[in-house]
């Protein structure tokens, strides 16, 4: 918990200048907003921080949430598919994407930069080639499906209604830090990931686990991807879901995750995404250039860094003497 | 810092002398540190250490022959409370009840047994020499001792045995409550020794306190009802015998247990655990290396550099492809080293910072790492574990874990034994037994380690090793490679010499000296 604190008080911070800066932060309607963005993030995040997790790294993930969400309406709208059948056949797919990336990786030993950088390149462009680059929604149906993004609970506020997506969040969240610090696949899975060779002579089927790492994250990214599309209704194949895997990434490092592997936190992961829209939403409302969104998110996520590192450092050092 | 608390019995006796924070220096060396002690009435109390522990000096304050710089010595006076003592000599000693034998023998041997015994209490006693009522007296306390010799013969021809007991008949004569004994079998025989302890412990049934120094810590064993251990000057234990053994005063006197080669019986019975058939290793394709390991058995791996002992061990961990057949318990393994880890194969890796550490992990989670996926394997030690078990995804159980680490870093004495701490902190020896702990905490069916001492000094060592065998006793099969001689011969059974992928030959203990194993490491014939 302790090394989640740093990120609550970046948080808290980005907040706090947000709403004294900011006419508009403190409305119903903008906090409702910037849940349900930070929910749709941290569901990718989470699925970011179980490949980083294991030292490797999923750049594909933006790209997934392009097909997935994109093939969703797709196939209901255009190939006529029911619910039934198209909801568990992208789902399939996307877990397909993943464990080709886990066994590229695994088996043919590439390195997880590469596997997923072409992974990138080529679900983008299987989206764009399979709808002929056209703009795909759902016409104004199937809101009983949407609704799972859409729905929005009274909870007593007069302007603030929950997002029905924090229910995934919060399921996918809880059964992600059961899997990573209650069960033996968990612990062995950050045990890979802080010293693979270690893990494989001491008997962790290291191959299974980081496969299984790559599966998750394909499949969180094309949940993820289905959620995006049932939320905003329509989207482009070739602009839709751009950049969302550095947003998932920089939500995971920003919330505690060493990409050098073997480390993870769920708290500390949603707090990250949360921190990324708070900021998204900071530099609109300051009236600040929108052109200056990615820099100051790059400035943020390169402060937050270093200080983890000094901090960390500096216990290391304390740890030393006696 | 080590403390040697002062004893409070409030219930029992007053004791018959009691130390209380002894100094003694020669010159500005500091011999005896605050040294606190009771001799009690009844007991025969040992004093080891090792030389230069300061046993002699503190027997010299009890005897009177040296003086403290600080602290008092107390003596039970007849009321039955203590009176401060202070001993200006041997004599003031001797009143006072405490008899001294020293290591050298100090008998005038041009007098007789009667003569020596009486030696300086003649008139005082008798008022005049009355030669019958002392020869009398001495064959008394002769008996007393078990010495049946004529009073009238002269001490210089008798043999050293007897000679001791003329020094303790001496000294019960002068009344001696306290008999202080210095190094009292040190040049006994065998028969002559059991003879003299079986004396010691009678007269500790008639209520005479004895102390005694001595180096053979079995005899300490045999007979002491409480052992003091002193360590530069200072008690490092005192304890009942019946709580001790001699690996504890053994680690008490040099601060860690010294090793010895093990007597262990070779099991030459027990079930072949672990089977090597024609193992071919990826950097010897031309030979092969068959070797049998029994349970309970433990076996080295001897020899030079590249001759493929750690490609061999890899194979049959599975962590490298191979050629051949492993099995354990007769059933035959494949896959990968996850496989085999789960029918009981565990390595301990040559490099332990890059294939045995999660360095920034706790060493909770590195000694659970294998016992949280081991399932039900645990219950029997040593035993091959299904390969069927998919623990992957079940629930860690956490108090189990924790007690399962809790005994773990107790067993191997980890030092510091904080759970907590990151293994890259701890020094070589200690992330050694956090490697080790791992599968001490599984119990697995065959052990493999690499150079399982590589970098760890002496005193990890002889504890690395002491874990070694106590899980070969517990039924483990244990094969290990190393380049040292010395750990070979300390730890191994059975040696197996390798040469260029293959075992050359097989030699016992005995027959495993430098230039056997060379002979065949060199590829010399078997």
């Amino acid at each position: 918990m302790k090394k989640n604190l740093g990120i609550l008080g970046l948080l808290v911070a980005v907040c706090v200048v947000a709403a004294l800066f900011g006419d508009n932060f403190l409305t119903g309607y903008n906090l409702q907003n910037l849940t349900q963005r930070t929910a749709l993030f941290a569901i990718l995040a989470l699925g970011a921080s179980l490949v980083i997790a294991t030292g490797g790294i999923d750049l594909s993930i933006g790209s997934v949430v392009c097909l997935a969400g994109i093939a969703t309406p797709w196939l209901l709208v255009e190939r006529g598919w029911s619910p039934w059948a198209a909801i568990p056949a992208v789902l399939a797919a996307s877990a397909a994407i993943g464990l080709f990336h886990g066994l590229l990786v695994t088996r043919l030993r590439l390195q997880p930069f590469l596997v997923t950088l072409c992974g990138l390149l080529l679900y983008r462009g299987i989206a764009r080639w399979m709808t002929g680059d056209q703009s795909q929604g759902f016409q104004g149906e199937f809101d009983a499906v949407r609704s799972i993004a859409l729905a929005k609970f009274p909870i007593g506020l007069e302007a603030y209604r929950l997002p029905a997506t924090v229910i995934p969040l919060v399921v996918l969240s809880t059964l992600i830090a059961v899997f990573l610090h209650r069960t033996v696949a968990g612990r062995w899975l950050l045990a890979t990931g802080r010293n693979e060779a270690a893990a494989r002579y001491s008997g962790i089927p290291t191959a299974r686990l980081v496969t299984g790492a790559y599966v998750a994250c394909s499949l969180i990214a094309g949940i993820g991807g289905m959620l995006f599309i049932f939320d905003i209704g329509s989207a482009q194949p070739s602009d839709f879901g751009n950049f969302y895997e550095l947003y998932a990434i920089a939500a995971a490092v920003l919330g505690g995750c060493s990409l050098r592997g073997g480390e993870a936190s769920v708290v500390g992961v949603v707090l990250g995404a949360a921190t990324l829209q708070v900021l998204r939403t900071a530099i609109i409302l300051l009236g600040l250039s929108s052109q200056l969104e990615f820099a100051v998110i790059g400035a943020v996520l390169l402060v937050g860094v270093s200080a983890d590192e000094l901090v960390r450092r500096h216990h290391a050092r304390r740890r030393e003497q006696p | 810092m080590r403390f040697a608390l002062p004893p409070v019995d409030l219930d029992g006796p007053p004791p018959l002398l009691r130390m209380r924070a002894l100094w003694h220096r020669y010159g500005d060396v500091p011999t005896l540190k605050g040294i606190f002690l009771d001799v009690r009435a009844g007991e025969v109390l040992a004093i080891v250490g090792e030389n230069g522990a300061g046993k002699s000096t503190l027997l010299r304050i009890m005897g009177g022959i040296e003086r403290p710089c600080s602290g008092k010595l107390e003596i039970q006076d007849g009321a039955g409370g203590m009176r401060d003592a202070d001993f200006r000599g041997v004599r003031d000693a001797e009143r006072a009840g405490i008899a001294l034998v020293h290591q050298e023998l100090n008998l005038a041997e041009n007098l007789d047994v009667a003569g020596n015994i009486f030696l300086g209490r003649e008139p005082s006693r008798f008022g005049f020499l009355d030669r019958a009522t002392m020869h009398a007296e001495a064959r008394t306390w002769l008996a007393t001792v078990g010495l049946h010799v004529d009073p009238a013969t002269p001490c210089g021809t008798l043999p050293i045995a007897h000679r001791q007991l003329v020094e303790i008949a001496k000294a019960l004569s002068a009344k001696a409550r306290v008999l202080v004994l210095d190094e009292p079998t040190s040049s006994l025989s065998a028969r002559e020794k059991d003879r003299l302890l079986a004396i010691l412990r009678e007269l500790r049934d008639r209520g005479t306190a004895v102390v005694f120094v001595s180096h053979h810590l079995d005899e300490v064993m045999r007979v002491a009802d409480r052992v003091v251990v002193l360590r530069d000057g200072e008690k490092t234990g005192d304890m009942p015998r019946a709580g001790i053994d001699r690996a504890m005063v053994e680690r008490l006197m040099v601060g860690r247990y010294l090793e010895t080669a093990s007597a262990r019986a070779p099991r030459t019975d027990a079930p072949i655990r672990l089977r090597a058939d024609a193992v071919v290793t990826p950097h010897h394709r031309r030979r092969a290396a068959s070797l049998q390991v029994r349970a309970g058995e433990i076996v080295g791996l001897a020899g030079l550099v590249g001759a493929g002992r750690t490609e061999l061990l890899e194979s049959i961990a599975g962590v490298v492809p191979h050629g051949g057949r492993v099995s354990v318990d007769g059933a035959e393994l494949g896959g990968n080293v996850a496989d085999r880890t789960r029918r009981g194969v565990a390595l301990v890796p040559e490099d332990r910072a890059r294939h045995g550490i999660f360095a920034p992990d706790p060493v909770s989670t590195n000694v659970s790492l294998a016992w949280i996926g081991a399932g039900r394997r645990d219950a029997g030690a040593g035993r091959a574990g299904s390969p069927d078990d998919q623990p992957l995804l079940r629930r860690i159980d956490g108090a189990g874990e924790r007690a399962t680490v809790r005994r773990v870093i107790e067993q191997v004495q980890l030092r510091p034994d904080d759970p907590s701490r990151p293994v890259a902190t701890l020094s070589g020896g200690n992330q050694q037994k956090t490697v080790l702990g791992r599968w001490i905490a599984i119990a697995p069916a065959v052990l493999l380690l690499d150079e399982p001492t590589r970098g760890v000094d002496v005193g990890a060592r002889a504890e690395i090793h002491r874990e070694v065998r106590r899980l070969a006793d517990a039924g483990t099969a244990v094969l290990f490679a190393s380049s040292e001689l010395e750990e070979v011969l300390l730890l191994a059974d059975r040696v197996l010499v390798m040469h260029d992928g293959g075992i050359a030959g097989e030699l016992s203990v005995q027959e495993a000296t430098e230039e056997a194993i060379m002979h065949l490491a060199t590829g010399g014939a078997a």
